[in-house]
Parts: structure tokens; sequence; C-alpha cells
């Protein structure tokens, strides 16, 4: 297992190294100067005196070779600094402290309820193979990870916001400010997040345990007379959660690349909305800090899912 | 259980017409695959017949009051600008179409080379190829293709770039596991035995073994990629004005959402209705190419 683990974080902190290459080479591939991510827009940089654009690139380094640029980048974004934004003229680092709470109160949630409810809605349909449950559930999680998410929030908006008048259809509220509010506007974003997430969980959920339930220590499980209940829960259940707990890894991504959408639909101010009105401002330091930052998450989730994943089936350990 | 010792019989003499018949049998069994199918030729006859089809111009303003109920002139109605929804959606088609299938091609071409050079060459060109593509994997999907297009700018031909590059790792990571596992059938040691180049065997014997799965895989990232562009073309990203794009036209109504639902409801079904569709026909080669890649794909 030691070796599983050790050998694991070598390849992360690789993979780590490639990402940071390639937010930062990615930023240098804009056309025109590279001032252009520190500065506003290139028209401002075109009406500048030569001298003057000489200074600003000593000021921001520009004037080193590439490769210091890209160390002292590093150095500088794992100190926490990750530059200033130029829209905002404020610390991209305070600017994510502020955003990214709202984010992950609403994509954990969104993730937990996916996994619970996808897996205990994947179990029945699987229990009740062909049956009623079965074929409400099945088609329910075609819709799931078909449906665009942002149209989903839109006919959520149309139907409890506009016509039942029961939710908030837009903004977000700190849970710790006013708790119920919070939780009112939060519904209608959380249902759009996870409807992808419990659909894949239940699919993947319900072939693993189809799969499990016809192997032979079920069988024996059913021969020693223990009961139903007994079998599913102490049996399968383990099992048939390896590939599922995949799936959870690939959830973090799906949730972060939703959430950008979701936040768009509900105003909710977001990462994922800041990283949008970034991108159209042209605001190069904020887009390359968030995109770091998420990949970042998403690398180190995966590698613990890798990680307890080596540790629930041995056979991917000494693999 | 006895499916199986039938269909590996049936792989090991390969009488092409029971094989082909065996394969039209199996993935035309199935209600979802037919619906999927029917959804996807309309979607194929919408694109290609659009000047036909569509009854009024998509690009030209006042065609219609503006913002006009459902009717019988506009079935659909009309947007801000009076422009008919329903020749606006059947145009939106070809957008759709056109992303998604360039995309396909351009990243499942790059992704596929890179997976056959990783898994066939070993050790070093292994590590470096599969590392670069676990790290662009870390960026989600419509991240990734956020930025490339931020940095590229807008413009369709740009997000077909970007969302073709998306795509690359998902290629190249079942494409390397497949090699690596052909590369060990004897038929590959016999080849190399007698000279046949490197190249030769990756692009000649290797490539058309992991066939079947890539073309499941790329059947099934059709859907996504449509499902993509619809959410960047929602964010602003992608084609023009006045190019006519699902997504763009979800946002467009979204405005009116209170007085004019339907210029949302339209153009986001059927983005549903073809990434459904896409996915049932994925699902249903999967299941008729080859059973065993059930819950690998």
């Amino acid at each position: 297992m030691t070796a599983y683990i050790i050998r694991r974080l070598i390849q992360s902190l690789i993979v780590l190294i490639i990402v940071t290459l390639m937010v930062f080479f990615v930023m240098r591939l804009l056309p025109g100067d590279p001032l252009i991510i520190y500065m506003a827009q290139s028209a401002d940089l075109e009406a500048m005196p030569p001298e003057m654009l000489e200074q600003l690139r000593h000021q921001f380094g520009l004037d080193k070779p590439i490769m210091i640029q890209y160390a002292n980048w590093v150095v500088n974004i794992f100190q926490g600094d990750f530059g200033t934004s130029i829209y905002y003229r404020e610390k991209v680092g305070k600017l994510m402290l502020e955003r990214f709470p709202v984010t992950l109160h609403i994509g954990l949630t969104s993730l937990v309820l996916g996994g619970v409810i996808g897996i205990l809605a994947g179990m029945l349909a699987a229990i009740r193979r062909g049956k009623m449950l079965d074929r409400i559930i099945t088609p329910l999680t075609y819709i799931g990870i078909t449906i665009p998410v942002f149209w989903l929030g839109i006919l959520l908006i149309y139907m409890f916001g506009l016509k039942l008048n029961w939710l908030p259809i837009s903004g977000y509220t700190s849970p710790m400010k006013d708790f119920w509010l919070s939780t009112r506007q939060i519904i209608m974003p959380v249902l759009c997040l996870s409807a992808f997430g419990v659909a894949a969980n239940a699919r993947q959920m319900r072939s693993a345990m189809l799969e499990v339930t016809r192997q032979d220590y079920i069988r024996t499980a059913w021969a020693k007379g223990l009961s139903e209940r007994l079998i599913i829960i102490r049996h399968a259940l383990k099992n048939s959660l390896i590939p599922v707990i995949t799936l959870m890894g690939i959830g973090v991504g799906t949730v972060f690349g939703g959430s950008v959408l979701v936040e768009t639909v509900f105003a909710i101010p977001g990462v994922g909305r800041l990283l949008v009105s970034s991108i159209f401002g042209q605001d190069y330091v904020v887009v390359q800090a968030i995109t770091f930052v998420i990949a970042v998450i998403v690398l180190f989730v995966n590698l613990l899912v890798d990680l307890s994943y080596g540790w629930f089936d041995p056979r991917i350990r000494y693999g | 259980m006895a499916d199986n010792v039938m269909v590996s019989e049936l792989a090991e003499v390969p009488p092409r017409i029971s094989e082909w018949r065996r394969f039209r049998r199996v993935f035309l069994s199935r209600s979802g695959v037919i619906f999927g199918l029917i959804i996807l030729i309309l979607l194929v006859l919408a694109a290609i017949f659009s000047p036909w089809l569509a009854p009024y111009n998509p690009y030209k303003p006042g065609t219609g009051s503006s913002l006009a109920q459902p009717s019988a002139e506009h079935l659909l109605g009309t947007d801000l600008l009076g422009r008919d929804t329903l020749s606006r959606l059947i145009y939106g088609s070809r957008t759709a179409l056109m992303v998604g299938f360039i995309s396909v091609l351009a990243g499942s071409f790059v992704g596929i080379t890179l997976g056959i050079i990783a898994g066939y060459s070993g050790n070093i060109a292994n590590a470096i190829i599969m590392r670069a593509m676990d790290a662009m994997l870390c960026f989600p999907m419509i991240l990734l293709a956020l930025v490339v297009a931020a940095v590229l700018g807008g413009g369709i031909q740009n997000v077909i770039i970007a969302l073709s590059v998306a795509t690359i790792p998902g290629y190249a990571r079942v494409t390397c596991g497949l090699t690596l596992s052909i590369k060990e059938n004897d038929y590959i040691l016999a080849g190399r035995a007698i000279g046949i180049s490197n190249l030769r065997i990756m692009f000649l014997h290797i490539l058309p073994n992991a066939f079947p799965p890539l073309i499941v895989l790329m059947t099934m990232q059709l859907g996504n990629l449509i499902l993509a562009e619809a959410g960047l073309s929602f964010l602003g990203i992608g084609i023009q004005p006045p190019g006519a794009a699902w997504g763009a036209m979800v946002n467009d109504g979204y405005r009116y959402l209170s007085t004019n639902p339907v210029l949302s409801f339209a153009p986001g079904l059927a983005i549903m209705l073809v990434v459904f569709a896409f996915n049932m026909v994925g699902d249903g080669l999967r299941d008729a190419l080859d059973p065993r890649l059930r819950g690998l794909l």
C-alpha cells in the first residue's frame, strides 16, 4: 500500500507541474503583447509611449527570460499571491476567498445529494429490476444525463419561481446571515447541479449492483438463508460502491463546470460567474488564477479517490 | 451467460454476413435506439434542407411582429427582433451538427494518435503523453473550452478548436488502454517478427482492432459536444449574431421567460432530444458491437 501511495503521489506531483505549465503558457498564447495579461485593454496599450511600456514590462518582470517568469509566477501562487485583478483592482486571492465559499456551498451540497440519492436510486432500480420502480428510475437517469443544466434551471425558475411563486429565482445569501433564505435560494441551483450526478451515480450503481448480485458469494449468502436486506446491505453494497467512488471524482469536475452555467442562470456571485465575467472583461489574471485553483482541487480530489480506491480494492494497489 | 458463449463462438469463425445480421438485430432491438435514430435522421434532414424547411428567413428581423406568441403563421412565435423561432431552430441544427462533427473528428484524430503512440511505445512516451492528458483532465471540459475560446477569441471556428482540444484526453486515455491490451496479442508479435514497421503495426493492425469501442466513444462524445457547445453559446461564446445556435436562443429567450416561455423552452428541448438521441444510439452501438464494454464506456 505504501508503494502504491508513493507512486500515486509522485504521479500527481508531475501532473501538478504540468498543470502550472499549461495555465502559465496558455495565457502567453494570447495574441499581442503579454502586458495585456496585466493591463486593461489592448487599445490602451497601443496608445502608450514605448518608454512607458518598457517600464511596465520591467515592473511585471516581463523583460526577464520566460522560464524565470514562470518560476516567479509559481513561487508567487504558492505563497498565495495570485496577482491583482484589472477590473476589480483587488488582490485576486482576496476575490477568490469571497467567491469560492459560495460555489463550494452549492457544489458540495449538490455533490453529497447526488451521491446519496443516486446510490439509493440505483440500488432500488437494481433490486427491483424490470419492475415498476426500475421502469421509472432508469428513464429518469437518461433525462438527468442529457438535460442541459442551464435549461433545467430555466424550467425550474419558470415552474417554481414564476408560476408557483414558491422559491426565489435568483441571488445568494450566506447561510450564516439568514439560513432559511439561503436554503430557499440554493434549492433550485442544487437541483440543477446534482441532476447529472444523481443520474450518473444511479446508472453506475444499478449496473454495478446487477453485476455483483450475480456473483457466487451472493448466491452463497442466499443459500445460507440470509434476508434480502442483509445480503444487499452487508454483502452487495460495499463491492457495488467501488465503481461509484470513481464517479464521485469525476463529479467534482462536472460540478465546477456546471457551476459556471448555473451561477449565470441564477445570478449567484460564485467563482463560476466571476470566471465568465473575467473572460468577457479580459481580466486574464483572474481567469488564470481560477482555472488553476479549480484544476488543483480536481487533481487533489481524484488523488484521494484513487487512494481510497486502492484501499477498497486490493487488486488495484498491486496491479 | 449463454449469450456470451454464442458471441465468442461467432467471433472466432466470423461468417461476415451473420456477424452483420447479429449486429443489426441487437442494435435495432431496442425502442430507445429506434427513437434515437429517428431523431438523428430528422436532425440531419433539418440541417441539410434548412432553406426549404424553414418557413421564414431566420436572420431577417421583422418577418413577424416583435415577441409574437405562437400562432398559425409563426408556430413557435417570434423573438424580440420579430424573427421566426421555428426557422431559427431549424437553422440551429446546422450549428449543432457542424460543431459536433468537426470537433469529434479533430479531437479523436489527435487523441487516438496520441493514445496509440503512448500505448504502443511504452515507458517514456507513455509517461509524458499520459501525464499531460491527466493534467488536461483536471480542467472540467466546459472550463477548458471556455479558457481556450477566451484566448483565441469568439467565433464558431474557435469554439470548434476549443471543444476539440477539450476532448483529446478522453480519446487518448481509452485508446492507450486498448492499445496496451491489443499489443499483447500474438498476431502483433508475428507482425513484428516478419519486420513490419512500427507505424504500420500501430495504424493498420492495432487501430482497426480498437475501432469498435472508439466508435461508441465518438458517438457518445457527439452528444456531449453538442451539449457543451450549447453551454458555451448560452454564455455568449461562439456563433455571432445573427447566426442561430440553440444555446444562445435559450439565453435570448430567458429574458422573456414570463411572457414568451416558448422562446427558451423550444431550443432547450431540441438540445436535450439530440443529446438523448446520441446517447441512446451510442448505448445501442456499444451493446451491439461488444457487450463486454458495458460499464466501461
